[in-house]
């Protein structure tokens, strides 16, 4: 078995690993659902009396009996077991293709996942959220399966446009971001579920929204409030469009360098230049009357979803500069 | 003026300070100037900035959906072949010039020109604020965000000076730089306040960053007027000066000086080129030149593919590379009719390289021949049902070989039209063929001598060369449009990260328990989501609080 090998067997334990945290979190999830359910139901009699479901009710005394700490236990573990392995078969991956291991799509997806179960172990260091933790590790298992099965490509050297330093500083900064975005996209979904069922009423016309003001959505009561998640959806978003300006930037630097232009509206270019011009519409969103709070997270979905198309569609089907997948 | 508030500054952060907004102007008949100023107030509005920002994001996916003329111009004609009816009526809306098109440029303009609009009121307002004082401490704290207070034993103007003092206090790093503007004031009856404000760097970083953006349109325009592009083919052994006509490509902005062509010699030395030998991927081009600047000696250069050569003000790319066969033909009574060094154009990974030679024969010009066919660079035979035929198998020279078809009759070289020398137009030829009635095929190896058909002559294929394709660009806004990139990076770091928050402050003496004693209470607000506002005020209350607690106690405790 050479070092190649051995990182994709990392890989198959990380995948593995992030599996069982998946379970677990999931577990956690149903647990704190189920536990809320049963403490919510004076409250939800005191709304049917015409008032708001209270989002402060669930809070602190109630959190504790009705989280699953075994549950939590194996999947902060598991997590973090994931993590170090996914680390270790990067590394390997580097060593395997003696060079920087971000120049095809399968790399690119790896450090994305890792980027993005990083920032989600660093964002719930101290409590667990296990809706952003099903949605985030969702789809780290999603896309290191899809990696392994339909990106890979043997590790191998880079042709000339790719040797580089900009390999490392470009496209690294790149995958930080889109891992970054993804966290931040999984508490902006929270977000606006979270606000909804703040603000619904049990007499609410629409179906759907006074679902989410019900039983089933419940384990709502456990996490933080919208307010707070708006803020940290916010922070990560930031964060994340920073590095993104810095892709933009250095991006144009080495297309300049490589191929004669710092830009030439490559398929590629237009993906980051929308996603880019999105997210900035979201933080315009956000200071705008009218348009804060959840109107504003809408924008984060569209960008995110930019961002996913930008990696996919534009690496598989349509052709251009950057179609360096290898498949 | 004074009362303007561009819609995205009229947050929390300036609301309880600044107090109330004057009373709104009454509308009487707008007249034409009153509709220029709604219109006018409408695009600077942060609304129509964010439909503006989404517009423009829509507006920039079909250029991926269709082809650019800009950057794939044969890929336009082939689409506007395969769709003869849709094909110009997308033309005709610009699909297929999406970032040059009137409504792209429309709507960025716009998005600038109402950017601008709310920038420079913002610049302005943000002016006045740096060179104006923090605002009064508000007379109730109960609605801030952050909040503290405590007990001293100190008077309030005491505190007041400490908390001042605290609040000036340096950063870590900078000591000398003072992180809060701190004004104290007496609101009289012994009562003081202290008002805090620091994170202007927040706003300027924001007007910078937009700001920044406006010079970086302005720079690029300025690059696309004054810039210059020239591409070509160089022949190892063979060299160009830089000059328009030696070009095979030349494109220029509308305002470019020809002064900015610097004559220098370019001369192509060598090429080196290395495959992976199974995936027969690249793994290393290296073209190396002698590079002659004007009045300067002749200096020995490489260029690599992200390793431009710096030449006369502009960068020269290494863009392509491949194989020219050098070739003799020789009519019947040997006399050299053709040939020279000539590239042969790579198709595929394994260069598999095609080519025309053409002799033009002044005297009949129904007796000119045509050779076209392939070199390729490392010859694989293939048995076929009509016998064998060769392939290439590898991109490096190992065992090259020309295979070569003849055509005769009239090149068209006399049509007027100019003719692509890598083309061969056969409409008035006609295939050479054998006995048997199949094509002549001409295989030859490097120093081979082969006999035309028909007794037309000899072709010589007497060693093989390599090219380059060059690509020489001359933009001299480069470096503006690096330096406004980077300030617009800077800037949007520092708004997003550099906290703004006021602190205040206030000392009133106590009554009844706390006779004799102060009442301290503080409030801070920041803009927007701040996690360290509250710390930041327990720090700050906590330094006032307690600078020399130990001799105070001490002191009343000795007297009973």
């Amino acid at each position: 078995m050479n070092t190649g090998d051995l990182s994709t067997l990392l890989i198959w334990g990380a995948a593995t690993a992030f599996t069982v945290a998946l379970i677990a979190y999931a577990v956690d999830l149903a647990r704190i659902a189920e536990g809320s359910q049963r403490v919510k139901q004076p409250a939800l009699v005191s709304a049917g009396a015409g008032g708001q479901v209270s989002a402060a009710a669930g809070s602190a005394d109630q959190r504790a009996p009705s989280r699953s700490v075994k549950a939590e236990g194996i999947a902060r573990s598991t997590h973090y077991v994931g993590i170090a392995l996914l680390f270790g078969g990067i590394v390997l991956r580097g060593f395997a293709a003696g060079r920087w291991p971000t120049a095809n799509m399968y790399e690119f997806t790896l450090v994305a996942v890792f980027w993005a179960t990083l920032i989600l172990a660093i964002v719930q260091r101290r409590r667990i959220i296990a809706f952003l933790s099903v949605v985030v590790i969702g789809l780290a298992v999603v896309a290191l399966v899809v990696a392994l099965n339909w990106f890979y490509i043997k590790a191998d050297a880079v042709q000339p446009a790719l040797q580089s330093y900009w390999l490392v500083l470009h496209v690294g900064v790149a995958i930080a971001a889109t891992g970054i975005f993804t966290v931040a996209f999984g508490t902006s979904v929270l977000q606006v579920l979270k606000s909804y069922r703040e603000e619904v009423t049990v007499e609410d016309g629409n179906a759907a929204r006074r679902a989410l003001g019900g039983r089933r959505f419940s384990w709502l009561e456990q996490v933080p409030s919208g307010r707070d998640l708006e803020a940290m959806s916010f922070r990560l978003n930031a964060v994340a469009f920073v590095l993104w300006t810095f892709t933009l930037i250095g991006g144009a630097v080495w297309a300049e360098h490589a191929w004669g232009r710092y830009w030439g509206w490559d398929p590629k270019e237009v993906g980051t230049f929308v996603a880019w011009v999105v997210y900035a519409a979201y933080l315009h969103a956000r200071t705008t009357r009218g348009w804060s709070g959840r109107r504003a997270s809408y924008f984060v979905f569209v960008g995110y979803a930019v961002v996913l198309m930008n990696f996919t569609v534009v690496n598989l089907v349509v052709t251009g500069k950057h179609s360096y997948s290898g498949l | 003026m004074s009362q303007y508030r561009p819609e995205g500054i009229s947050d929390v952060f300036t609301e309880p300070a600044d107090g109330p907004e004057g009373p709104k102007p009454v509308v009487q008949g707008i007249g034409p100037t009153g509709w220029l100023r709604w219109a006018w107030r409408q695009l600077t509005s942060m609304r129509v900035a964010l439909l503006l920002l989404m517009l423009l994001a829509v507006a920039a996916v079909p250029g991926t959906v269709w082809p650019q003329r800009a950057q794939h111009p044969e890929r336009v004609v082939t689409y506007l072949t395969a769709h003869p009816t849709l094909g110009p009526l997308l033309d005709r809306i610009g699909a297929f010039n999406v970032y040059s098109s009137v409504w792209f440029s429309a709507i960025y303009l716009l998005l600038f020109v109402s950017l601008v609009g709310c920038i420079l009121p913002r610049t302005k307002v943000h002016l006045a604020g740096v060179r104006g004082r923090p605002p009064r401490a508000p007379r109730r704290f109960g609605r801030f965000p952050a909040q503290g207070d405590g007990l001293s034993d100190e008077t309030p103007e005491e505190l007041a000076q400490t908390a001042t003092s605290v609040l000036r206090r340096g950063w870590r790093l900078l000591p000398f730089v003072p992180t809060y503007r701190v004004e104290a004031r007496d609101e009289g009856d012994g009562t003081w306040s202290v008002a805090g404000e620091r994170g202007y760097l927040r706003e300027t970083g924001n007007l910078v960053f937009h700001l920044a953006l406006v010079g970086l349109l302005i720079s690029v325009a300025t690059g696309q007027v004054l810039h210059y592009r020239g591409q070509m083919i160089v022949v190892q052994g063979r060299g160009f000066a830089n000059s328009q006509g030696s070009y095979d490509t030349f494109e220029r902005g509308t305002a470019f000086a020809p002064t900015s062509l610097v004559p220098f010699t370019l001369k192509l030395d060598d090429f080196e080129s290395r495959f992976d030998p199974d995936t027969l991927a690249s793994r290393d081009f290296t073209a190396h030149v002698t590079l002659t600047e004007p009045g300067g000696e002749p200096e020995a250069k490489t260029i690599k593919v992200n390793h431009p050569l710096d030449a006369g003000g502009a960068k020269v790319y290494l863009q392509g590379n491949g194989y020219a066969p050098d070739l003799t033909i020789r009519d019947a009574s040997g006399k050299v009719v053709a040939g020279g060094v000539t590239p042969f154009l790579p198709q595929d990974q394994v260069y598999t390289s095609k080519g025309v030679v053409k002799v033009a024969n002044v005297e009949d010009r129904d007796k000119q021949i045509g050779l076209i066919g392939f070199l390729l660079p490392t010859k694989k035979t293939v048995q076929t049902p009509r016998g064998p035929a060769y392939v290439s198998q590898f991109p490096e020279p190992n065992d090259p070989v020309l295979v070569l078809n003849v055509w005769e009759g009239n090149l068209g070289l006399d049509a007027g039209v100019p003719q692509n020398v890598y083309e061969l137009d056969e409409a008035r030829m006609t295939q050479l063929e054998d006995a048997e009635g199949d094509p002549v095929v001409l295989v030859v190896k490097p120093g081979e001598t082969v006999e035309l058909p028909d007794g037309l002559g000899t072709l010589t294929f007497n060693g093989l060369k390599r090219f380059v394709a060059l690509d020489l660009r001359h933009d001299p806004a480069l470096v503006y449009i690096l330096v406004f990139a980077l300030m617009a990076f800077a800037g949007l770091a520092t708004s997003l990260f550099a906290p703004r928050r006021r602190v205040w402050m206030r000392f009133v003496p106590g009554r009844d328990d706390h006779a004799g004693r102060t009442v301290v209470t503080a409030a801070g607000l920041a803009r927007g989501d701040d996690v360290g506002l509250q710390p930041e005020l327990d720090r700050v209350l906590a330094a006032t609080l307690a600078p020399s607690p130990g001799p105070t106690r001490e002191d009343r405790e000795g007297t009973p």
